[in-house]
């Protein structure tokens, strides 16, 4: 089921394909060896990198403050005053995309730290727990993931009306199982192993068990997992923003600046498009910077 | 030995519905944590307390939290959702008026993207490598990540508002002619496959890929088979579970996808419905819509599990 939330598929890069890949040489030695361009991986960083450049220092350059009215044209065009134009209420579209990327980056960077912090906790910690505590603990976390996240968020939108916490905890449910499922395959693998067997003999105890025998050989996967988390709680965050349910005015992330200017849509507004683009341009990076590492990581073992 | 398909299927079943009845669990508490409030947004912040108290009776409010999860699941069975507290209407009208819309939908979504999902996922994957592939791997790649609602307001902006061929906004009612009909859904059903191509075309290259490197086709290439032949005769076949399986993975995208589109192209779907009363803060619409979704994925998701188990031809051939 985690196959849906993943953006590849996971067994694109699964061990099993990288041991039992072709045997037939593809390449001379030398040609293989080659050190390749990662475009796609520069591209992806250059991105990535920008945006939450963008979000660090991005109100600290913000021309104007957000909410300032700065022109009495609405649905402005692109002008040196305004360089991104300006919105439904005459503010500059910049200074409000530059303060905006700090919700949109900040509150999807925290849920999906907390995701992978929970998911991969859970995940590590179930397996040297007694058996019908993971089992108990699994059986909460695949209903969970039975729930789509927008559902999640919809349904905790509505009895409890929106706000930030209660975003990242929506984010946070519907995207901890996963991290859990992957977290717990690996771990679940890896507390088979020898070295794994050795500790236990040795007496070690369990949290020494997770955090210095399995969590070592586990972290590098973890972190590409939460990356992929993190590009679905972008979309996730902005697409309540967009339906007018996650972050509220004042404060404003990129989602919300696409709905709040809808209705320059017909006269092909920059406004509308501009924080479109800026959340696809943050995703696609994200994306892209994800996918070379995670591929690059299993040609690696070839 | 020779049961091990039903078995199976019975136990795939079986536990799809206990999730489902956990998944009703999980959006009950979670919709009926507040007890108190339901009676009070219903009637709003100027209510006397004895109104309030009254509607809470009448509701079934002060009734234990298990006894109203049961009346809930019971009304279910019997397909009686409710009364929707912002226009008083049934629950079950309202749905059963919005939800041939969605299904309308997201069938021509799915009858158009599974075979262009599946023509591009194939070259690709016996591209693999080539330019073709690795033109195709960069753009799924983006596509996958794009926001819907950057898809459509593009999709707006070139086909309304440059080209002006298409209306910006969606109306069912309106459909007289094959051209009316195009017109309504073109830019609705754009949004929806751009991503559901991308992310459908990128796993069936993968379930291609998984069979090209087994031993088998290396074999077939070993013995001279040509690279076509390889691919449509000898990996093709055994590929058909895993891309099955793929698509109705795929295919639960739409579930979030069609609430971006629906709102945004003002489609009276179910999906809209259910932003609506997210709005109002109507819980009885919330609960019934959120259930419906959450089957629908369910279903899907077993679909493609129930593939993956009968197109296994070591449980198919004892």
């Amino acid at each position: 089921m985690n196959e849906f939330r993943a953006m590849t598929h996971p067994r694109t890069n699964s061990r099993r394909r990288v041991t039992t890949g072709s045997r037939l040489p593809v390449a001379s030695p030398a040609r293989r060896n080659r050190p390749r361009l990662h475009l796609i991986r520069w591209v992806g960083l250059g991105l990535f990198g920008f945006w939450v450049l963008v979000a660090i220092f991005g109100p600290m350059l913000a021309p104007h403050p957000m909410s300032a009215f700065v022109s009495d044209e609405i649905y402005g065009g692109a002008s040196t005053a305004n360089l991104l134009g300006t919105d439904y209420m005459g503010r500059d579209m910049l200074s409000r995309i530059l303060t905006g990327a700090r919700y949109t980056v900040g509150l999807a960077i925290i849920a999906a730290l907390l995701s992978s912090l929970i998911g991969a906790g859970f995940g590590m910690l179930t397996v040297l727990l007694p058996r019908w505590i993971e089992e108990c603990i699994r059986r909460v976390f695949d209903t969970l993931i039975s729930i789509p996240s927008k559902m999640m968020a919809l349904v905790m939108v509505s009895a409890f009306g929106t706000s930030i916490p209660l975003l990242i905890l929506a984010a946070v449910l519907s995207y901890a199982p996963g991290a859990f499922r992957i977290a717990h395959s690996m771990a679940t693998n890896l507390a088979t192993l020898e070295y794994v067997q050795v500790a236990r003999t040795r007496g070690e105890g369990k949290l020494y068990i997770a955090a210095f025998e399995i969590m070592p050989n586990m972290i590098q996967s973890v972190l590409t997992d939460m990356g992929m988390r993190f590009v679905f709680i972008v979309l996730l965050l902005s697409g309540m923003s967009f339906l007018g349910l996650g972050v509220q005015p004042p404060a404003a992330d990129l989602g919300s600046l696409v709905r709040e200017n809808i209705g320059g849509l017909s006269q092909g507004a920059l406004a509308v498009i501009a924080p479109a683009l800026a959340i696809g341009t943050l995703t696609i990076g994200a994306n892209l910077l994800i996918d070379s590492l995670s591929t690059s990581r299993g040609s690696q073992k070839e | 030995m020779r049961n091990a398909i039903p078995v199976l299927v019975l136990g795939r079943l079986s536990s799809s519905l206990v999730t489902l009845f956990l998944v009703s669990l999980v959006i009950f508490a979670i919709t009926s944590m507040l007890p108190g409030d339901t009676a009070q947004l219903i009637l709003g912040q100027f209510a006397t307390p004895d109104q309030v108290a009254a509607l809470r009776t009448e509701l079934g409010l002060d009734q234990p939290a298990l006894l109203r999860y049961w009346h809930w699941l019971s009304g279910f069975m019997t397909g009686n959702l409710g009364m929707s507290a912002s226009n008083g209407v049934s629950v079950t009208q309202l749905m059963s008026d919005r939800l041939p819309n969605s299904l309308l939908l997201a069938a021509i979504t799915t009858a158009i993207s599974v075979p262009l999902a599946l023509i591009m996922g194939i070259t690709a994957a016996m591209r693999r490598g080539g330019a073709v592939d690795r033109v195709l791997n960069l753009v799924t790649l983006s596509m996958v990540a794009v926001p819907e609602f950057l898809v459509a307001t593009l999709a707006v902006l070139l086909f309304a508002v440059k080209l002006d061929w298409l209306p910006a906004l969606s109306y069912v009612s309106t459909v007289e002619s094959f051209g009316d009909f195009m017109k309504i859904y073109a830019m609705p059903v754009l949004t929806l496959c751009c991503v559901l191509i991308a992310q459908m075309a990128r796993m069936t290259r993968a379930a291609l890929i998984d069979q090209l490197d087994s031993a088998y086709v290396e074999m077939a290439r070993l013995k001279g088979v040509p690279p076509m032949r390889r691919v449509l005769r000898h990996a093709l076949p055994n590929a058909v579970g895993p891309i099955a399986n793929a698509v109705a993975l795929s295919l639960s995208y739409l579930l979030g996808g069609v609430i971006i589109v629906e709102t945004i192209f003002n489609y009276p779907g179910i999906a809209s419905l259910m932003v609506d009363a997210v709005s109002n803060r109507d819980l009885a619409l919330v609960q019934a819509c959120a259930m419906l979704f959450c089957s629908a994925y369910l279903v899907l998701v077993m679909m493609a599990d129930l593939c993956a188990i009968l197109s296994n031809p070591r449980l198919r051939n004892r």
